[in-house]
């Protein structure tokens, strides 16, 4: 009876998202490196052809994973985060440095990124710890030990350094706040402090401090006959005003300068089109340039002509705005929307906490790294080198977030079976 | 279900929230935002200028004379020229270190971001070894265009030259000359530059990020083509031209043959010369300047910008002129004791023979000097008027010979000679009351006159039609529906009546054809051809050579004018070579002995280069030494005033000294 139902439990219509990711990827892989030598799309010889390895791998990968016990990862994480841990690890000592990062293994012609993976790890210990605590009411022990779970591996892609990477996992932080450990306040105060970071690049500090300085003032004013919230106005404007130093302390001095730059050109402090800029702005008239309807498949002059760097792997989405113009780019992102969107659902039916959890995680991730890769190459965020994820190019990028997803479409198949 | 259950809402909402912030900004920048798409085009696309092949130029049988090879310019974008193997461009273009820093500082000088020319023409050989490697110089293309080649390396002077434009030509063609296009800068490519350039054409072409060339833009929607220029048909015979070069060959002077019936030039040479392929290519800045300092000015063109004393065969014209204007006719004799005696006898005009009783026929015949003494005489002495005002009215009469005035050639830089004015000698002599006897020189074309080449052929053209010519011209059709110019096909009258021509013709036939006449040695077997020597008196060196003629003598085919510098006698020199080159154009064939063709080919005229002020020392010399030339001789010194004018033989060669 449980076997008949098997492939009727798998939540279908994830999968089938997660295969139109796959192969929007593909094609647009295909445009974007397009060699007219090698016109076929299944050539070895090309990234397009090996994406199709990746993918059908992928596949593979995705539906042994269904075969498997759901069980088997709720036990198994702690021992695949610390293989995991290992890895990252390793990749510090025999790493293969490209591009400025050493954040891959190569074995044979295949080179692995265990950061990717990474994601994946975290997410399962984060999950089996967070579920496993019997205490209902979030305590500030628990997320001390969470936070270390997250920030351990955090510490070791930052010494590749790959700082992209290490920030896709400050994602699960929605994790944390959807299972109560961080506050509503804690996540506004989350919000000011973006907004405070940017404005004190922007304006000089003394200015912002002094406009938060009037706001208080004003504040305390009409508050005047609340003692309690006076005393609130005031530390939080005294909190505003260090951080705001910090900020620009810190961005002076510790930020390097490749991170410096970026920021300065997103925030238009420095205009160097052929520099800094350069990525930036070739992406940016890639996509403008496909106005509503696309230049059309094959078409893009941007794209074939290698105007934007890493075209077929972090600025994938480049290809799709310039061929597919307005309509395919919106087409995109509401796929991406209507997958995490289900999987937020999905988490909610979830009846353990383990299985929450985790499903939250890999909304959180998935969210992130869709939202800094469009958003940097429409310059919404600074460039930070991330894939997007199932659609640029790549071996790892695409197996962590099948794995991801399909360890959760596990959970979600049995989820009948597993009492929390 | 948990607790924070509805926080699952929030968490909704930011996903939501940044999706619609994201497409509100791919709207903004895909649909409301058009200048990225004019960025993207400017990225991929490349204005490629189509150079038009300029036209050709064919001989009047068709035969090439100028064509178009093409040829290769090398551009470089400087901001993109970068971390290049730059010793190995060098080698590939033959360039030095410091030769490519000084090209590449220039290029960023005129743009950093903008295409500019590196270096010019480079061969087809030089391009196919550079292609290779170029993929390896980023910044770097190649432009094609085509530059002029000449397969007979001939004629330098009349069909030009064409050189990059500089600003004036830019500002005056109001936008039609760009920085590095080609104009033509003297000759027919000048004269006809409005037809032979054509019309540009741009090809949008696309290129990658490394500036490498992906074919055309929506499929050349947007070019627009390249129209070639108008070929021109020349009145030049290419064969007789280069025989006529050969002929010319180490010696200075000039040849020019016309067709009478038309005016059309069949030669025109001006020599010495030089191989117009010189004037192609990278070398050309050097060649340019190594001609220019060449004491024998090869870029002079004799037969329009120089001007000799005519000598003997100016006595043509003063024969026809003086018919007219009633003061002789055709039984008028003279007798001649060796020489014209004026000035109250206390000068003398020596004749080199004592011809006695004289014709008019005969004094063209023997070339006799006494005979235009007193032809002479009677056009300024015996009309019934002052000498100013007489010579005034012979003047205007060699005008219409179009003496001292330009012709009007399709050549630019044509000079007109010179005929002094009346004021002139009133001027020299203090008062109006001068008479023949002090321009005696004048009526057998020496002192004061200046005839460039062209004019003298043109003369031998009027002769040859008995009264008038067409103006003479070197272009006979234009383009592929072979226009003629309309200025070309006007009869223009020298206002000679046509009865008055029979016994010039007559005197100059027989001096070729009667044995003992000046031009007998070069005669034409079965042609009668109708000639006239002249030994144009130098006081700085040896006498300049001249022989004009015209053949046959009915329906006449060719009029020529050969002068060469310092060769000595034109029956010796310049005979010759008249009879050859009518020979080779009538009968296409040459009969003169052997040996005689050999000294002509053999001559050299050319002056030994550095000698200080030799023409002033035979100045002196020769003023001393003949005091019957003092005439001629004090003439040449005050004409000098007017130099610019009147470009002299001597003039010439003080230019190299």
């Amino acid at each position: 009876m449980r076997e008949k139902n098997f492939f009727g439990r798998i939540d279908w219509f994830t999968v089938t998202l997660w295969l139109a990711l796959c192969l929007i990827g593909w094609f647009n892989i295909y445009a974007a490196v397009y060699d007219p030598e090698q016109p076929s799309i299944f050539s070895m010889a090309t990234n397009y052809g090996k994406q199709s390895i990746y993918i059908f791998t992928a596949l593979i990968i995705g539906f042994s994973i269904l075969i498997i016990d759901a069980k088997f990862f709720i036990s198994t994480s702690p021992l695949i985060y610390a293989v995991i841990i290992l890895l990252l690890i390793l990749v510090l000592v025999i790493g293969r440095n490209v591009g400025g990062n050493q954040a891959w293994i190569p074995l044979g012609s295949f080179r692995l990124q265990p950061s990717e993976f990474g994601k994946l790890a975290t997410c399962l210990l984060l999950a089996s710890y967070l579920s496993s605590q019997t205490n209902k009411n979030p305590n500030i022990k628990t997320l001390f030990i969470g936070a270390l779970i997250v920030l351990f591996p955090v510490a070791l892609v930052m010494l590749q350094p790959d700082t992209g990477s290490a920030l896709a996992f400050f994602a699960l932080i929605f994790v944390f706040y959807r299972e109560g450990y961080v506050g509503n306040t804690l996540l506004l105060l989350g919000g000011l402090a973006i907004l405070l970071f940017i404005l004190a690049l922007l304006i000089n500090q003394w200015v912002i401090i002094g406009v938060l300085a009037l706001i208080a003032g004003l504040l305390i004013y009409s508050l005047r006959k609340k003692r309690k919230y006076i005393i609130n106005v005031s530390v939080l404007f005294f909190a505003c005003s260090v951080y705001v130093l910090l900020v620009d302390f810190a961005y002076d001095h510790v930020l390097q300068t490749h991170q410096r730059n970026r920021i300065d050109v997103l925030l238009g402090k420095i205009h160097d089109p052929r520099g800094e800029g350069y990525n930036l702005n070739q992406s940016k008239i890639a996509i403008g340039s496909g106005q509503l309807l696309g230049k059309g498949f094959l078409q893009g002059t941007q794209t074939k002509y290698k105007f934007v760097p890493e075209q077929s792997t972090d600025f994938i989405f480049c290809t799709i705005g310039e061929e597919w113009g307005f309509v395919g780019s919106t087409v995109v992102i509401a796929i991406y929307l209507t997958l995490l969107l289900r999987l937020i659902s999905i988490a909610e039916r979830q009846r353990t906490a383990f299985a929450r959890i985790y499903a939250y995680g890999v909304a959180s991730i998935l969210f992130f790294h869709f939202f800094i890769n469009i958003g940097m190459t429409i310059g919404l965020v600074p460039v930070i080198g991330i894939p997007l994820p199932l659609l640029s190019y790549g071996g790892s990028s695409l197996w962590s977030f099948t794995i991801l997803l399909f360890i959760l479409l596990r959970f979600d198949s049995s989820r009948k079976g597993l009492n929390g | 279900m948990n607790s924070f259950f509805a926080r699952k809402f929030v968490i909704q909402g930011i996903f939501i929230a940044i999706a619609i912030v994201i497409i509100a900004r791919l709207f903004y920048i895909q649909v409301i935002d058009k200048s990225y798409l004019l960025s993207a085009n400017n990225n991929v696309l490349r204005k490629v200028v189509v150079y038009p092949a300029r036209g050709v130029i064919y001989d009047r049988n068709g035969k090439v004379l100028v064509q178009n090879e093409p040829v290769y310019d090398l551009l470089v974008t400087p901001i993109e020229a970068k971390e290049i193997d730059t010793t190995l461009l060098c080698q590939l273009v033959d360039l030095d270190y410091d030769g490519f820093k000084k090209r590449m500082n220039k290029a960023r000088a005129h743009s950093p971001y903008r295409p500019s020319i590196f270096e010019k023409q480079l061969s087809a050989e030089t391009y196919a070894r550079l292609q290779e490697h170029l993929y390896k110089f980023r910044g770097f293309y190649v432009q094609n265009r085509t530059v002029r080649s000449y397969p007979d390396s001939i004629a330098p002077q009349l069909l030009g030259y064409i050189q990059e434009v500089n600003d004036k030509n830019i500002e005056q063609s109001e936008g039609f000359y760009r920085p590095g296009d080609y104009i033509g800068a003297s000759g027919i490519e000048r004269a006809y530059e409005e037809l032979l350039r054509g019309q540009r054409g741009v090809k949008n072409q696309m290129v990658d990020a490394l500036n490498r060339p992906k074919g055309s833009f929506m499929d050349g929607q947007y070019d627009t083509l390249a129209v070639a220029g108008d070929g021109l048909i020349s009145t030049i015979d290419r064969d007789l031209q280069v025989l006529a070069e050969k002929l010319m060959k180490n010696k200075m002077g000039s040849v020019v043959a016309i067709e009478p019936a038309t005016g059309e030039i069949l030669t025109l040479v001006s020599a010495p010369s030089y191989d117009p392929n010189m004037m192609v290519g990278r070398q050309r800045g050097n060649n340019y300047m190594k001609l220019l300092r060449d004491e024998t000015r090869p870029m002079f063109i004799r037969p329009i910008q120089a001007s000799y004393p005519p000598g003997s065969v100016f006595k043509v014209v003063a024969a026809l002129t003086a018919q007219q204007a009633g003061v002789i006719d055709e039984k008028t004799i003279f007798y001649c004791p060796g020489g014209y005696r004026y000035g109250g006898g206390r000068a003398i005009m020596r004749c080199t023979h004592v011809d006695g009783a004289t014709s008019l026929a005969k004094s063209i015949q023997t070339s006799c000097n006494t005979y235009y003494g007193y032809t002479y005489a009677r056009m300024i002495d015996s009309r019934g008027m002052s000498g100013p005002k007489a010579y005034d009215l012979w003047r205007e009469a060699l005008a219409k010979f179009g003496l001292g005035r330009t012709l009007g050639i399709d050549l630019p830089g044509e000079k007109p000679g010179l005929i002094p004015t009346s004021d002139f000698y009133t001027k020299r002599y203090g008062n109006d009351k001068w008479r023949s006897s002090f321009n005696i020189s004048l009526s057998i074309g020496q002192g004061e006159m200046g005839v460039t080449p062209l004019q003298m052929a043109n003369i031998m053209a009027i002769v040859a039609n008995r009264g008038f010519y067409y103006r003479p011209h070197l272009v006979k059709a234009i383009g592929e529906k072979g226009i003629v110019k309309d200025e070309f096909k006007e009869k223009i009258s020298a206002g000679v009546d046509a009865k008055y021509y029979e016994p010039v013709i007559e005197g100059m036939s027989r001096a070729v054809n009667v044995p003992g006449g000046t031009g007998y040695r070069v005669r034409i077997p079965d042609v009668e051809m109708c000639g006239k020597t002249g030994t144009v008196q130098n006081p700085h060196g040896e006498n300049h050579a001249v022989f004009f003629a015209f053949a046959p003598r009915e329906n006449p085919k060719i009029a020529i004018a050969v002068f060469v510098e310092n060769a000595g006698y034109g029956g010796t020199w310049a005979g010759p070579i008249v009879n050859m080159l009518v020979e080779k154009y009538l009968k296409d064939t040459i009969t003169l002995p052997k040996y005689i063709q050999d000294r002509i080919y053999n001559a050299n005229f050319l002056p030994e280069p550095k000698k200080e002020k030799q023409s002033e020392v035979n100045k002196s010399t020769s003023n001393t030494k003949n005091p019957a030339e003092r005439p001629i001789t004090s003439g040449i010194k005050t004409a000098e005033p007017n130099r610019e004018r009147y470009v002299h033989h001597s003039v010439i060669r003080r230019g190299h000294q």
